[in-house]
């Protein structure tokens, strides 16, 4: 392990390799050459996995989604069916609402999956998108320490926030952008109150992590219905706010306007726009369960024939 | 191409508007960075000089330890603070997780086998005589040290430049044990994987910009401040 250069290598031996090239050299050689050859071997394109997408030529869907939705496992459930009948595949980029949006925007994306009302409002008037269907909802769930230190146990999430905001409880905020921030956001501005108390705090992490440091750190959250259930045997934290206390969260598909980028596949972004609002797929949604809780509720079951 | 160019711009643009966000992590993240390698020196220079001069016992095995320790990647060290931290953990009572002094001890376990390696490295390859000299001139063992680590001083003064580059860039500890909150333990590299996540890239381009100038900034200092001699005679 020493780098310790070799005491016992004189002068002589020295010049005597360079003048007798040995063995060393030559075994030396061999190695450089096998590695070379391996290099090359291992990166010619026959080599790459899956090399059934070489023979045959599949269409892809680029699907931007929210980390949420890919986290529920729901998209297991309904990409496979959507691939077969379609022939195609889907490659899912998982990120946040606002980046979703962005990669949309740029024609990195598809059709994009997200759940942030006023942005895709905004997206859409911007004219970054051709078609947007809200296809499901589930809700938000406010919660705290077990012990519930702020005393806000059964009120209402507007009751909630603004006791937590007046006693300095210990909020944990996304601050990311993402669906569930912009809705926090919303319930700030509705109250009225500039979250911006001393024990107020921004994560800008992803809802699982976000909930874990939560945890750790003994403080209040704004958590979706999903994440929460996969969660909620990992982690202390209890949901504290009264059901149907406005914490709606609407998901909906969009698709990309293709007429700003060329490359795009438009048609197959709008047939998976229809495959998610037709009937079958809206009744597998609303049987979908995780951990024994039903977690969305099909919006277009009732339109559809 | 477009994405560049404006990154470029946006991050010349929270320059001059001097962004409270980006200077504020920024000024942590140089704080944390020289704390911790100040910490793993003083723990690292005397033990590299332990192993390339005493005969300890498992010498090669540590030297091994720490060659391979160069390599850890940053969400490992992460992950193992964040257990050690966590309330749950046996060091939970100290309330470290989720404050700078967390991310501090992370980078520590980061800088150290760096700085063992390079210091080991460095002094077994010195010139003997050096050693010997002194120990003709009846030099005591201490005395002996800080003569043999002053003659090694550029190495040394690598090996703490390489730690601080990788404990400034690095993402995985400052983001499992600090937490990326916002005045408190946010740094240039989180905030950065932030803007991204937002889908904010240019700020994101903007910001690893910064990192990069701030890491120009730091090797330029240290080739100023360094030994005006020919590097490398000694090292």
């Amino acid at each position: 392990m020493t780098l310790r250069l070799p005491k016992t290598f004189s002068v002589y031996q020295r010049v005597e390799s360079m003048i007798h090239p040995n063995q060393h050299r030559t075994a030396f050689n061999i190695l450089w050459l096998c590695l070379l050859v391996l290099t090359l071997v291992l990166t010619s394109p026959g080599c790459t996995p899956a090399p059934s997408d070489f023979v045959k030529k599949k269409q892809v869907l680029r699907l931007a989604t929210t980390t949420s939705a890919r986290d529920s496992g729901l998209l297991d459930v309904l990409l496979p069916e959507f691939e077969r009948e379609n022939d195609c595949r889907i490659d899912v980029i998982a990120v946040g609402t606002g980046a979703a949006l962005q990669l949309g925007s740029s024609g990195d994306a598809d059709a994009v999956l997200v759940h942030a009302r006023h942005a895709e409002q905004r997206f859409m008037s911007a004219g970054y998108g051709s078609r947007r269907e809200e296809f499901m909802k589930n809700e938000f769930v406010i919660l705290g320490p077990a012990d519930d230190p702020a005393n806000v146990k059964g009120r209402s999430a507007r009751q909630i926030l603004s006791i937590l905001s007046s006693k300095n409880q210990r909020f944990l905020s996304r601050g990311d952008e993402s669906g569930t921030h912009q809705k926090e956001r919303e319930l700030w501005v509705g109250l009225n109150i500039e979250p911006a108390w001393e024990n107020f705090m921004e994560s800008g992490q992803g809802m699982g992590a976000t909930l874990t440091m939560a945890d750790e750190m003994r403080a209040y959250v704004l958590c979706d219905m999903g994440t929460y259930l996969n969660f909620r045997d990992r982690i202390e934290l209890a949901p504290l706010n009264s059901p149907s206390a406005g914490l709606d969260n609407h998901y909906s598909c969009i698709v990309v306007n293709p007429d700003r980028h060329s490359h795009l596949t438009p048609n197959l972004a709008n047939s998976f726009a229809d495959y998610l609002i037709s009937r079958s797929v809206q009744q597998k949604i609303g049987r979908y369960q995780l951990h024994g809780f039903s977690l969305f509720t099909p919006t277009r079951l009732a339109e559809t024939p | 191409m477009q994405l560049i160019q404006d990154g470029l711009i946006g991050a010349w643009n929270l320059l001059i508007q001097q962004d409270k966000l980006v200077f504020d992590a920024a000024f942590r993240s140089v704080w944390i960075s020289i704390v911790a390698v100040c910490l793993a020196a003083c723990v690292g220079i005397p033990f590299g000089w332990q192993l390339a001069r005493k005969k300890l016992p498992f010498r090669r095995i540590f030297v091994m330890v720490f060659q391979t320790g160069m390599s850890i990647p940053t969400v490992l060290i992460g992950l193992v603070c964040f257990a050690m931290f966590s309330r749950k953990g046996p060091l939970g009572s100290l309330d470290l997780l989720y404050t700078p002094g967390a991310i501090v001890l992370g980078e520590f376990c980061l800088a150290l086998p760096i700085i063992v390696s390079w210091v080991y490295r460095t002094l077994a390859s010195q010139d003997p005589r050096i050693r010997e000299t002194a120990l003709t001139l009846g030099a005591g063992v201490f005395r002996r040290a800080i003569l043999e680590l002053r003659e090694a001083r550029v190495g040394i003064m690598l090996a703490l430049l390489t730690a601080f580059s990788r404990c400034f860039t690095e993402l995985g500890i400052a983001m499992m044990v600090g937490g990326n909150i916002k005045f408190r333990t946010r740094t240039l590299t989180t905030a950065t994987a932030l803007e991204t996540t937002k889908g904010e890239f240019e700020r994101g381009i903007a910001m690893s910009l910064i990192i990069l100038a701030i890491a120009l900034l730091v090797t330029l200092t240290i080739a100023a401040l360094g030994p005006k001699e020919k590097g490398g005679e000694t090292c």
